[in-house]
């Protein structure tokens, strides 16, 4: 089925859902409210012609200052069946970062949301077990926004900095004669 | 911590505050014995962490032998003589590391592996320690993105140099 | 060897009803010489079986993608070297060919060529290393001897080809850096002659041997179903039974005209899996082939904005518009490349040996990518691993730690 033909059918189905439907080099995104996001990826996986069984890929996108709402979660299907593809954003508002969890529809959307989480601060409802995954569990900070630093803050992390001041003290042993 | 004090006579003052024990050709001969013995049978602990890990496995492997040089990699830091922090190091494995460099007994040896560990490299990020020298006493370093096995052979090279140089290490009073 | 219940005692032995057990937790540490790289397991055993298995990654993150969005299109391709840095040619072209089709350029014909030539010698490079640390860690220590046999000879190739042994640039957006030699196309021929040989040596090892059988039959098997819906790819998926290979339904470079075939597996257990890498091996060993007896004659690089120009494709004759040109080009692509790219967002996924590796870019219309976000598979794998490893065995972790090919650059990104 041709990308185009799936958008419009996510939209008759979903109308209050579906905010836009774009294009480029064919490919298409469908661009939707957060709030029903579970039924309408259970709606992809469930309908028989169009069974987008495999998520590809979940992802988070920070927007500052180009639009608002600020955030979005993308996510990338593809049915192995068909061998057609959708990508599906959900916008996320900067004041209500929440947003529910498809792990019952995909198990392997587990790990994608905990990165998600790690690296933006968008938290899934639901989910099995929210917390950190690439950074230390303690981490403060969600290090993919815009708005943070490449080279890290200007406070170090307690975790490293307990090690700095280790080596530190056992440095100043010395030998006497 | 505080200094330890040690009297004992026949000791020479070689500058303010050091005093060693003066060379002489037992000493020295022992010296060579003692060096000799530990250079030729460095045992390393491998810290593979990233790209270098895949070019010291080479380099340990048919093609550029390491166990012609005495080398046996160990995996317990207790049996092992000397830490190869191979690849980049973040801040959330530098606690483990530490404690592995504390778990091992002396003489031991820091060999920074990678231009990762030696200073960072490209990696000028939040999450990654520029450089292993900030929390461990290194004694060689290997820059290369990764260092060709005839590079990490060369650095192992270095630091059996540095062993075969050392004097008194073995004796109380160094 | 079917039919063993591999977690309840002989039924001729009786448990005295009085004896409690209780679990005890395994920490399987971030330094251990069995996890391919910074690994962290937790394990939950009641005797000898795992009740729950947690996977701790994050000891390498680097963050790449952060990196990535301070960086041009052109300067932001060594990064992607060191994810996978098993087979970085791989990550490479998967890079190249997702910014292409963003960019809305292809490379030449003989650019085709070489870069699926290069994609397999990496593949072929990826299996073997696989090979000799996952028999290494269930037992067998000799194929991995023999294995970096032949990767260093294609690490040779490499290095005569591009300057650099395992973390190569080769190829760059709209073709690849530079051409291929002669010498380089015999010493390649002469390899593909020799291989073959060299995989029956590997399999006179493993595949019959009975020890290997019996530690890898029957151990973590996934089923169809599951290993879709948890979005395992590549080899790891196609053990289970599943047929899909992006090469084959969505080919990029020059996959779709050469001939091979993609092996699937019946059990989807590590031994299925096993033999799919096997007979991809030989697979990538006959692409190679016929690249390179079909290597057509061409340019290496198209001419745009974002490539250096091809050969004779400025005329030297009006010397003051060619040196214009020609430098000014050199001149934009040393400071890191155009300040221009078309705007617009993009997904291309490329079959690397371990699965599929995605890149969804975003352009805001400047010469840096907005976003780029890498899929990639060693991620997805390691968070199936407690789904094959609950209810085995401690020595199965092993055997399935190595099956499903994980490398921790690429997971921690």
């Amino acid at each position: 089925m041709e990308p185009q033909e799936i958008a419009e059918k996510i939209k008759e189905r979903f109308p209050d859902e579906v905010i836009d439907i774009t294009s480029f080099r064919d490919q298409v995104s469908v661009i939707a409210r957060k709030e029903r996001i579970v039924d309408i990826c259970r709606y992809l996986y469930d309908d028989p012609h169009l069974h987008f069984d495999f998520l590809v890929d979940l992802c988070g996108v920070d927007y500052l200052d180009k639009k608002v709402p600020r955030f979005e979660v993308v996510y990338h299907l593809y049915s192995i069946k068909y061998r057609h593809r959708i990508r599906l954003k959900a916008q996320v508002p900067e004041d209500n970062l929440r947003i529910d969890t498809v792990t019952s529809v995909w198990a392997g959307a587990n790990w994608h949301e905990r990165e998600c989480f790690d690296m933006y601060g968008i938290v899934f409802r639901g989910h099995p077990d929210m917390r950190r995954i690439l950074m230390p569990e303690d981490w403060e900070g969600y290090p993919l926004r815009k708005d943070y630093p490449v080279t890290g803050p200007e406070k170090e992390w307690p975790g490293f900095q307990e090690v700095l001041d280790k080596a530190k003290a056992f440095r100043e042993f010395e030998w006497k004669e | 911590m505080g200094l330890i004090e040690i009297s004992v006579p026949g000791l020479v003052e070689v500058e303010e505050g050091t005093k060693v024990l003066p060379p002489n050709v037992i000493l020295t001969s022992i010296d060579k014995v003692v060096n000799w013995s530990r250079l030729s049978s460095l045992w390393p602990m491998t810290f593979g962490l990233a790209c270098c890990a895949i070019e010291m496995m080479t380099t340990g492997s048919s093609h550029y032998d390491l166990d012609r040089m005495g080398i046996i990699f160990r995996a317990s830091p207790r049996q092992a003589d000397c830490l190869i922090v191979a690849g980049t190091v973040t801040k959330k494995i530098a606690s483990v590391i530490r404690r592995v460099y504390d778990q091992m007994a002396e003489p031991r040896y820091v060999i920074a592996m990678g231009s990762c560990a030696c200073t960072g490299n490209i990696y000028n990020v939040y999450s990654v320690v520029q450089g292993v020298d900030t929390f461990l006493p290194v004694d060689v370093y290997i820059p290369g993105c990764p260092p060709r096995p005839e590079a990490f052979i060369d650095g192992i090279i270095k630091l059996q140099g540095k062993m075969r140089r050392e004097q008194f290490r073995w004796s109380h009073w160094r | 060897m079917e039919g063993i219940n591999r977690n309840q005692p002989p039924s001729d032995i009786r448990i005295a009803p009085e004896l409690h057990t209780r679990e005890i937790t395994l920490n399987m540490g971030p330094q251990h010489p069995a996890t391919h790289g910074v690994l962290r397991l937790v394990l939950e055993l009641d005797g000898e079986t795992i009740v729950k298995c947690t996977p701790y990654v994050g000891y390498l993150h680097r963050g790449t993608e952060k990196l990535g969005e301070n960086r041009t299109y052109l300067s932001a391709l060594p990064l992607t070297d060191r994810l996978d840095y098993v087979s970085s040619m791989n990550n490479n072209i998967g890079y190249v060919v997702a910014v292409e089709r963003l960019l809305g350029i292809g490379p030449p014909e003989r650019a085709k060529f070489i870069r699926t030539m290069v994609a397999e010698m990496g593949r072929i490079s990826n299996h073997l290393l696989w090979l000799g640390t996952h028999a290494l860690d269930v037992g067998a220590i000799t194929p991995f001897l023999y294995v970096f046999r032949e990767r260093e000879r294609i690490m040779d190739l490499f290095e005569g080809l591009c300057g650099a042994r395992l973390t190569v640039s080769y190829p760059r957006i709209g073709g690849v850096r530079n051409d291929v030699s002669q010498k380089f196309l015999d010493d390649l021929y002469a390899f593909t002659e020799e291989f073959p040989g060299r995989v029956d040596e590997y399999e006179t090892l493993l595949t019959v041997n009975r020890i290997w059988l019996k530690r890898t039959k029957g151990v973590g098997v996934i089923p169809a179903e599951d290993a879709i819906n948890w979005g395992l790819t590549g080899p790891t998926l196609r053990g289970s039974g599943v047929r899909y290979d992006i090469r084959k339904f969505a080919p990029y470079d020059a996959y779709d005209k050469v001939e091979f075939e993609i092996p699937i597996g019946y059990n989807g257990d590590v031994y299925d899996r096993y033999m799919v890498r096997i007979i991809e091996m030989r697979q990538a060993n006959r692409i190679i082939r016929q690249c390179i007896e079909k290597l057509p004659k061409g340019p290496i690089t198209i001419d745009s904005p974002f490539t250096f120009p091809p050969k004779g494709s400025l005329s030297r004759k009006d010397k003051e518009r060619f040196n214009k040109d020609y430098y000014s080009r050199h001149f934009t692509l040393a400071k890191g490349g155009p300040k221009e790219a078309p705007q617009g967002e993009i997904y291309v996924a490329t079959e690397v040996p371990k699965g599929e590796l995605g890149f969804y870019f975003i352009s805001d219309g400047t010469g840096r990518p907005y976003r780029m976000r890498i899929r990639s598979p060693s991620f997805v794998h390691t968070s199936a691993l407690p789904r094959l490893c609950e209810g085995g065995l401690v020595a199965d972790v092993i055997a399935n730690i190595g099956s499903i090919d994980i490398v921790l650059g690429e997971c921690d990104r």
